[in-house]
């Protein structure tokens, strides 16, 4: 009991010490008119100028077209609009959170208080947050109580919808801008920057304003989810690259071109290895050996142990792939007569070479298709937490697993289906595409979760390297055997089980 | 109280510390002394916990800066060497913050920040804001928040620049009573005066390595030599000269005065007194040459180029 009670106080005292720090910045802002003004202009001024533009636009579809009730489909947007302009100014408080501090030469005194990294970044993130996020809620207020006066009342839901829209746009704002500022050496750097914050939230909005316009209200429940989950990824990328080492040590933005190339080499490179010889003595072929010894023998194995965090989160993205594919089959289910595999001949397949989007079946045409989707995973990958290159794999596997059941209700033998369409090739093609999409994970989640002991672009480069040693050295060749298998033997063995 | 061994730290291809080990005992202040660049800012960095060492330990007030950092943090005090204070609030209310980010109870950062701010004669900085200070006042306020916790490490960097004369003596002092509180006291300054008043030992460091280490004394007998003496008389130097020459090196003479070489002057000068007393030389005063702490720095720091 006494244990547990030391613990409460322990946290409420590590809480204490992030409210002290938010409390700090909060009243630090309030001084500041330049972020005042337009907090106050925004939070009370604007709401009238939008109910002004309502009247005014729907006097004008009145006018001129005769159309009534447009405001109904405007307000929401005017809502949420109203919400956003305040919470824009929490961009400005959080870009400068960290660096600004770095600039004003303010930062070391904190930094060296016995704050964790985590209270620093809770205190400062709520800080840069609170301010803005009340002002939008308060234009929101005004805004409601002006239209509530010309008897507009909107439903609580959508008044719901509108204040967790508007805290979720908020927080991504201001955890992505706290990334920025947390990684730049000057509010300069930070101010360039931004736009990689401004341009996505612009377009979000637009996108919303088209939803709420065309589709309803409904779909902003699913943007919200969206947004959550973006909210998450960017506070733990946030929490995980704050490092005070980096804050202080940093002092110029610069790109050192040889030192990463040094990193990525180091990580690119594997040691020769033949069960235990001394290969420096040898002739060349057998250090050749050794080479590849190594690197199929010990190295390759070694980068697929470090992928065994995303290789399981793939393999969970194919049971997932097999649920959606199911969902969907008994969902749409086809008609009996549409899957008649019987009527399979050879020109089936030679046929698949004139349809326009898929690729030319021959061995190449194959392998250059699944070469080229699984380095677009990897890009796409990088950029999403790698959360688009397993959604690139699930998209064909969720395909096969809506035929396959297609083809169980038609009356075939799912397993026979998939053994003749699928495994053939599938036996080599499906493991490459795992392992290749489990290290395009790795290249995205490096973001969010660097390995232990290294910083973000050390991962990151050792994550590059590791799928380039696999892809060249593994991948490729599994891919190049598949497609072979997939021209030239797939074909024979469905149509020994199917064909006519 | 602070125990540094084999610290390394690396910027990629730079080396900013190289293999530095020293330590300071409670009770204790070093000058931690060096040319710009040297390593002394990055070398306190690590001691505060604020830059993980690429090689080697630190032990600040018994605890691994690496294994234990906020503990560290909790009992090191840094006087970093911009004052780093936040413009808009006023001198009490940024001793509160701290003291409260410290976990101090209301009553001790009220009563602690107060005698400080009496004891740096700063009665009047509690209300105003720190934007209106002037730059000693300033420095002086980060001085205040330094020894807000009433931290067991000290570790100061240029403590007194940007001070008149006048504070820079009353933070000298401060220093120095400190020191009784059996603290550990680093004190990283350009000051070579001042660090041959505060400290109890030098250390000279340069490209990332101590490269001189011991008490003021031991630094200026090893590095320039032996004490010299200097011998006044109400009398020429010729009646002196063969009694100093029977027990110490003469160096130069000249009317009503002489020098000589005294590496032991305690076992040397009783002797020469006594001698010169008997030979009824008159004697006005016996006294050490002065050798600054300067010519002690720069000998080591062109030693090394």
């Amino acid at each position: 009991m006494s244990a547990l009670s030391s613990r409460l106080n322990e946290g409420r005292g590590w809480v204490r010490q992030v409210l002290t720090l938010t409390h700090r910045e909060l009243l630090d802002s309030l001084r500041d008119w330049r972020i005042l003004a337009p907090i106050l202009i925004l939070t009370l001024a604007f709401p009238l100028l939008m109910n002004f533009i309502t009247v005014r636009t729907q006097n004008m579809f009145y006018e001129r077209w005769g159309v009534e009730g447009i405001e109904r489909r405007l307000l929401p947007l005017m809502l949420m609009v109203v919400g956003f302009f305040p919470v824009s100014v929490s961009l400005v408080i959080a870009l400068e959170t960290f660096v600004g501090e770095k600039e004003r030469k303010s930062l070391e005194p904190l930094l060296l208080t016995p704050l964790s990294d985590l209270q620093l970044y809770m205190g400062k993130t709520l800080a840069a947050l609170l301010l803005p996020l009340a002002a939008g809620c308060l234009g929101i207020l005004v805004y409601v109580a002006v239209l509530w006066n010309q008897g507009w009342h909107p439903t609580p839901t959508l008044f719901v919808q509108i204040l967790t829209l508007t805290a979720a746009e908020a927080l991504v704002m201001v955890s992505g801008a706290v990334i920025i500022s947390s990684q730049t050496t000057s509010v300069r750097a930070a101010n360039l920057l931004a736009s990689f914050v401004i341009i996505p939230m612009a377009l979000l909005v637009q996108g919303e304003s088209l939803i709420i316009l065309q589709a309803g209200n409904a779909v902003l429940w699913n943007i919200l989810l969206f947004l959550i989950v973006v909210d998450v990824l960017l506070v733990r990328m946030g929490i995980r690259l704050f490092n005070r080492e980096e804050l202080l040590g940093r002092e110029i933005d610069e790109l050192n071109l040889g030192s990463l190339w040094r990193v990525f080499r180091q990580h690119l490179s594997w040691e020769r290895w033949l069960f235990g010889m001394d290969l420096a003595k040898k002739p060349w072929p057998v250090q050749w050996a050794g080479t590849l010894a190594g690197l199929y023998l010990r190295e390759v194995p070694a980068v697929l142990r470090r992928s065994g965090l995303a290789l399981a989160l793939v393999l969970i993205g194919l049971f997932g792939a097999a649920w959606v594919g199911r969902d969907f089959a008994l969902r749409f289910t086809l008609p009996p007569q549409a899957l008649t595999l019987g009527s399979i001949s050879e020109e089936s397949f030679s046929s698949l070479s004139t349809t326009s989007w898929l690729p030319a079946f021959t061995t190449w045409g194959v392998l250059g298709n699944n070469i080229r989707s699984l380095l677009a995973a990897a890009l796409l990958g990088t950029f999403s937490f790698g959360s688009l290159a397993v959604a690139l794999l699930m998209a064909p596997l969720a395909i096969i697993a809506y035929v396959a059941f297609q083809a169980a209700w038609a009356g075939y033998n799912p397993f026979l289906f998939l053994l003749a369409f699928v495994m053939p090739h599938g036996v080599l093609e499906l493991p490459a595409a795992i392992i290749a999409t489990a290290l395009a994970v790795r290249l995205g989640a490096t973001f969010i979760a660097p390995p232990r002991g290294m910083t973000v672009g050390e991962g990151w480069l050792q994550a590059l390297a590791d799928f380039l040693k696999l892809f060249l050295a593994l991948i490729i060749p599994m891919l190049a055997v598949a497609a072979w298998i997939e021209v030239h033997i797939t074909p024979a063995v469905v149509l020994s089980i199917y064909g006519r | 109280m602070i125990y540094l061994e084999g610290l390394v730290k690396r910027f990629d291809d730079f080396t900013a510390v190289d293999g530095v080990s020293f330590s300071v005992n409670a009770g204790e202040i070093l000058a931690l002394l060096g040319p710009n660049g040297a390593g002394k800012t990055t070398t306190v960095r690590m001691l505060a916990a604020l830059l993980a060492p690429t090689e080697g330990r630190a032990v600040v007030a018994g605890f691994d800066t690496q294994k234990d950092p906020i503990a560290v943090r909790q009992r090191v005090g840094m006087l970093t060497e911009h004052p780093g204070l936040y413009l808009r609030m006023r001198g009490g209310e940024y001793l509160d913050f701290f003291g409260r980010i410290y976990g101090l109870d209301r009553q001790t950062r009220q009563e602690r920040a107060r005698r400080l701010l009496a004891q740096f004669d700063m009665p009047d900085a509690w209300d105003r804001r720190i934007g209106e200070y002037s730059k000693g006042m300033r420095q002086k306020l980060a001085l205040v928040r330094t020894l807000l916790h009433d931290p067991p490490v000290l570790l100061l960097d240029e403590p007194t620049s940007a001070m008149d004369p006048h504070s820079a003596k009353l933070v000298r002092d401060a220093i120095l009573s400190m020191r009784n509180e059996q603290r550990a006291i680093l004190v990283c300054t350009h000051n070579l005066a001042e660090a041959e008043i505060v400290a109890d030992r030098i250390a000279i460091i340069r490209r990332g390595r101590i490269v001189a280490l011991g008490t003021p004394a031991e630094l200026k007998r090893r590095l320039l030599g032996p004490p010299v003496m200097e011998l006044r008389l109400a009398t020429t130097s010729d009646g002196a000269l063969p009694i100093v020459s029977r027990f110490a090196h003469p160096l130069e003479w000249g009317p009503g005065w002489l020098r000589y070489e005294a590496p032991d002057p305690e076992s040397v000068n009783p002797p020469i007194l006594q001698a010169l007393a008997q030979a009824k030389v008159p004697v006005v005063t016996l006294s050490e040459v002065p050798r600054s702490l300067e010519a002690v720095y720069l000998r080591v720091v062109e030693a090394e180029q």
